[in-house]
This record gives C-alpha cells, structure tokens and sequence, in this order.
C-alpha cells in the first residue's frame, strides 16, 4: 500500500487500490491498521482514486481507522472516491462522523 | 410474471466467489445496456447479499449459495440469492440500519444498501432453515 506524509508530517495518506469487498477486506484492514499503528500520524487521508469497487466491508475498514485516529485526537478524510464507492459512502451516513473529500472531476 | 431469460449458479460459500457473483451478474443485466451507475448498484447489492450468506448463513462451515437471475418485462432484472444456512430470528431488525450480529467487521448496513441501490428488496427466512433474498432493479430506457 502506497503512502505519504505532507510537508510538516502531520498527515499521512493512505492509498487504497483495487476491489474491497470481504474477501479482501481482512487483508486490507490489517494493512491500514498497521500503517496507522507504526506512523502514529495525527491526521490521515484515505486516498480512494484507485478503488474500482467497495461494498459495506470497507465501511468498516473506515469506521475502525476513524476510531483509532479519534482515540489520539487525530482527524481523519476518505478523498476521491469514484462514482460506485462514493454512492456506498454516501448510503452509509459516515459523512456524519467523518470529512469526505470531494471526489476527483472526471 | 412472464420470465423472458434467466440464468442458475450455486457455488460454495467461499469469499473468493463473491467477485464470481457479481461478475456473472454483471454479465447476464448487460443484455439491457444498463449505465455504469446501474450496474455499479447492482452489482454492489449482491455483492451484499451474497457476503451475507458466506458471513451470516454459514458461519462455521462452507454451504451451496444459489444466485438466480431472471429478465422480466419492461426492462426489469429479478436477482435471488439464496441459501440453507442459519436463517434471521427477526428479520423486520435485520433490515435496521446499524442492526449486525458480526461485530467489529461488520457495519450493518447490507440490508439498507441493498433496499436503497434496488427498486425493491424481499426477504424470507427460517432460523435453522435458510434465507432468500430477492431484489427488482429495473434499467432506464436510454436512447440507443
Ligand atoms: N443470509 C443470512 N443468513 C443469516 N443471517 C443473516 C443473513 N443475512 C443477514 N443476516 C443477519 O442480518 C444482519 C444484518 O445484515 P446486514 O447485511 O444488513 O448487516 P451486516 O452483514 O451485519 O453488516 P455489513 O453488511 O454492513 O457488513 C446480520 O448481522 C445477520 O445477523
Ligand atoms: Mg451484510
């Protein structure tokens, strides 16, 4: 999984890719949790430009990221989704609990 | 109502199906051209519904799933996803949004996606027994 840190290293981007339903769920999850857990980063962003599908499996992928960066104070945004995800997200009501960015104009 | 085409798969309740599932699917509602957006909600319905079978229905061990997907007039796809497993004690709170029995993996939001992404969703079950869910999506006439 790709990452990057802004320019004070305050925030870290986490570029998830492919198909996430839960069959590759549990891999993923364990991916984002350890990226998480190893770069202690205050804020993050899921990066979902390269996700080319996502049912209710990443819901929760999102929901246990959001609330391990909430338990240290830190924020944290699901940006760029395409259409097929963002229509899951927005069914999902985590815009309640969580920033989602724009996605990318096509 | 008069079935115009239709097509059968039962397959094991492994995850590694449930991309197979909503493959087949894909292919059999392309017949109607559907829009990208139509298909991406389809396909994400039974993406639902089937992971519902391989997590929920069989817990403990690998069951048949049977998908069934039939084009019915005025442009409409029936999909059924079916199984033998455990069954839903009540369904009218399985359908809540939120409502999950599988903790920290899970969001409980299946259901609702499903009722929300198609145009009807039915559900019949019997603990011990199995469960049947049964979606209409009907496809926009576009200009073709
Ligand atoms: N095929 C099934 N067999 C047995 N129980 C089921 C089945 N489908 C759903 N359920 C029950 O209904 C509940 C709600 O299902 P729903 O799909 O809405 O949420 P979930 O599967 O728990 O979470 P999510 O779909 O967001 O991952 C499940 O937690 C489970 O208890
Ligand atoms: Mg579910």
């Amino acid at each position: 999984m790709k990452t990057s840190r802004n320019e004070d290293g305050t925030r870290l981007t986490l570029y998830l890719s492919g198909e996430i339903d839960h069959h590759t769920a549990h891999s993923i999850m364990r991916e984002v949790m350890d990226k998480l857990e190893a770069e202690l980063p205050r804020d993050c962003i899921l990066d979902m430009s390269k996700v080319t599908f996502m049912d209710s499996s990443g819901i929760a992928i999102i929901l246990k990221a959001y609330k391990l960066l909430n338990s240290t104070g830190g924020r944290i945004a699901v940006a760029n989704a395409q259409s097929q995800p963002q229509r899951v997200l927005d069914a999902s009501g985590l815009d309640r609990l969580i920033k989602i960015l724009a996605p990318l104009s096509e | 109502m008069n079935e115009i085409n239709s097509m059968k798969v039962i397959f094991p309740s492994l995850s590694a199906n449930e991309g197979f599932a909503r493959g087949a699917v894909a292919v059999f509602v392309s017949q109607l051209d559907p829009t990208v957006s139509e298909l991406g909600d389809i396909k994400t319905a039974v993406s639902e519904a089937v992971t519902n079978c391989i997590v929920h229905a069989y817990p403990d061990n690998i069951g048949e799933v049977m998908l069934k997907c039939r084009l019915l007039p005025e442009d409409t796809v029936e999909i059924t996803i079916k199984d033998r497993g455990r069954g839903i004690e009540n369904v009218e709170e399985a359908r809540e949004p939120l409502f999950t029995t599988g903790g920290e993996e899970r969001s409980g939001m299946g259901f609702t996606i499903m009722e929300s992404f198609m145009d009807s969703l039915r559900v019949r079950s019997r603990p011990g027994k199995g469960t049947t869910v049964i979606m209409r999506r009907r496809i926009a006439k576009r200009s073709r």
